[in-house]
């Protein structure tokens, strides 16, 4: 498995250079969203309103962290399900999103809109969730604060463990490992 | 009768809350290491070694294994020798309330499924009651998370399906599940009774500990020969291959009607939180 270091924006020269299987270590900005948030998101978008971040060239980490401890900059932080944000994130990919962290399948339609927009999916591993905030060193809510778990909150990360699991050219990490193991 | 106060239970909750979600318990832990040895996907036994990684460090700090700490459920067992002196409804949801505020636990419930506004305190819990002899209220609880509780399945299958119909149909479910309900599983299968008990079954058999067999021999087998098929599925830690795709399968029956053949498949993550507490 390779190994890559990658700074975000996520442009598209590294995400070009990203491939299914390959290990990979973010450092710098992710936005957190799931659920409720992309209902948001897109309903904006569809009314023509300004999103509360640039998505061109950004990550979007599905999460809803648990409520952190006096003095912890975030609690357990763990990727949620990426399925339920399916029928969101075509508006998204057509905006310019470079790359989603989450965990699980996505649609078909999703995974030709990430070939089609060049785009990436990673996944982090689901209930390593005390493991993955370390690597979290910064966060704000940044919108719908309302929401609390489901808030959008702007995170800063450093060397956040995840691997390509859905490549530019549509390759399926998930399709491929599991063939292997099969009997 | 022995008389139980209220306020002793929803300590007792409380407590529970805390514990469960912040210590991996002992049985799946080890099950998870003796699992690890044997997993020849270099995918699959690095995440493994993480799983690990994160359950002591989740303990040690006395944070969430996982951000999702569930909705409380609940399986509550009293004696007939038994007085409470109170309302045992309250007295858990109250310690519910009290455990996910203090243990900076996350709050997952919304107040309507389709207006879906947050409780706030993670109540209601989910409270299953069931009487039996003694001078004890036992208390078991397990946070369940929904990344694994939304590929639960139910299958009112006919009587002629028989078993081989049971082991198709449990095999389907986690194959669909795939990565999704964070593998490895623990599979939990009721057999038997109406719909809904079919799927009370499944979830209590969640509940049992991963080093437990149904007392019954056929199901025994049951359990043993599912957990072999489902590792065969090659779906592995995460969904990223190997032959860890399950950790333990439990079965639970119940009578049922000459007409039917109910099966429901409760699935749990690796995490597989339970915890039991006698007052």
């Amino acid at each position: 498995m390779k190994e890559i270091n990658i700074n975000t924006p996520l442009t598209l020269d590294k995400v070009e250079n990203l491939k299914a299987g390959d290990r990979v270590y973010i450092t710098g900005t992710l936005y957190t969203a799931r659920d409720a948030a992309h209902k948001r998101l897109v309903e904006s978008i569809k009314e023509g309103k300004e999103l509360p971040f640039d998505v061109k060239n950004s990550i979007i980490y599905y999460v809803g962290p648990s409520p952190s401890k006096p003095g912890e900059v975030i609690g357990s932080a763990g990727p949620t399900t990426s399925y339920r944000m399916d029928d969101y994130t075509k508006d998204l990919l057509n905006l310019g999103l470079k790359g989603m962290i989450g965990k699980g399948k996505r649609s078909l339609d999703v995974v030709k809109s990430i070939v089609e927009n060049k785009a990436v999916y990673f996944a982090a591993i689901g209930g390593a969730a005390a493991l993955i905030s370390k690597s979290i060193k910064s966060s704000e809510v940044i919108a719908y604060d309302d929401l609390a778990t489901e808030a959008i909150r702007k995170l800063y990360v450093k060397d956040f463990p995840a691997v390509v699991v859905v490549d530019s050219e549509g390759n399926n990490l998930y399709n491929i490992e599991v063939q292997k193991y099969k009997k | 009768m022995r008389k139980i106060r209220v306020e002793e239970i929803t300590k007792e909750v409380r407590k529970m809350c805390i514990k469960a979600n912040c210590d991996l318990s002992e049985d799946v832990l080890k099950q998870i290491e003796n699992f690890k040895e044997n997993e020849k996907s270099p995918i699959g036994k690095d995440i493994l070694e993480k799983i690990l990684l994160n359950a002591d460090i989740a303990s040690e700090k006395q944070v969430p294994i996982c951000q999702d700490t569930g909705m409380a459920v609940f399986f509550v067992e009293i004696g007939d020798k038994v007085n409470i002196e109170g309302n045992i409804k309250k007295a858990i949801n109250e310690g519910v309330r009290q455990g996910y505020k203090d243990g900076f636990l996350r709050k997952s419930v919304v107040k309507d499924p389709l207006i879906r506004d947050n409780t706030k305190d993670n109540t209601p819990a989910i409270i299953h009651y069931d009487f039996v002899e003694g001078d004890k209220i036992t208390i078991y609880f397990a946070p369940k998370g929904f990344g694994s509780e939304n590929m639960g399945k139910l299958k009112m299958l006919k009587p002629s399906d028989g078993i081989d119909g049971v082991k198709d149909f449990v095999l389907d479910t986690v194959n669909k599940a795939g990565p999704n309900a964070c593998p490895p599983l623990v599979v939990g299968v009721g057999i038997g009774g109406t719909m809904e008990k079919a799927c009370l079954l499944a979830k209590k058999a969640l509940f049992r500990d991963l080093n437990s067999y149904n007392e019954k021999k056929h199901i025994k087998d049951l359990e043993h020969e599912l957990l072999l098929k489902i590792n065969d599925l090659g779906i592995g830690p995460q969904g990223l291959g190997g032959r860890t795709t399950a950790l333990k399968v439990n079965v639970e029956t119940f009578p049922t009607h000459i007409a039917g053949l109910p099966v429901a498949v409760n699935l749990n993550c690796h995490v597989a939180r339970h915890l039991t507490v006698e007052i």
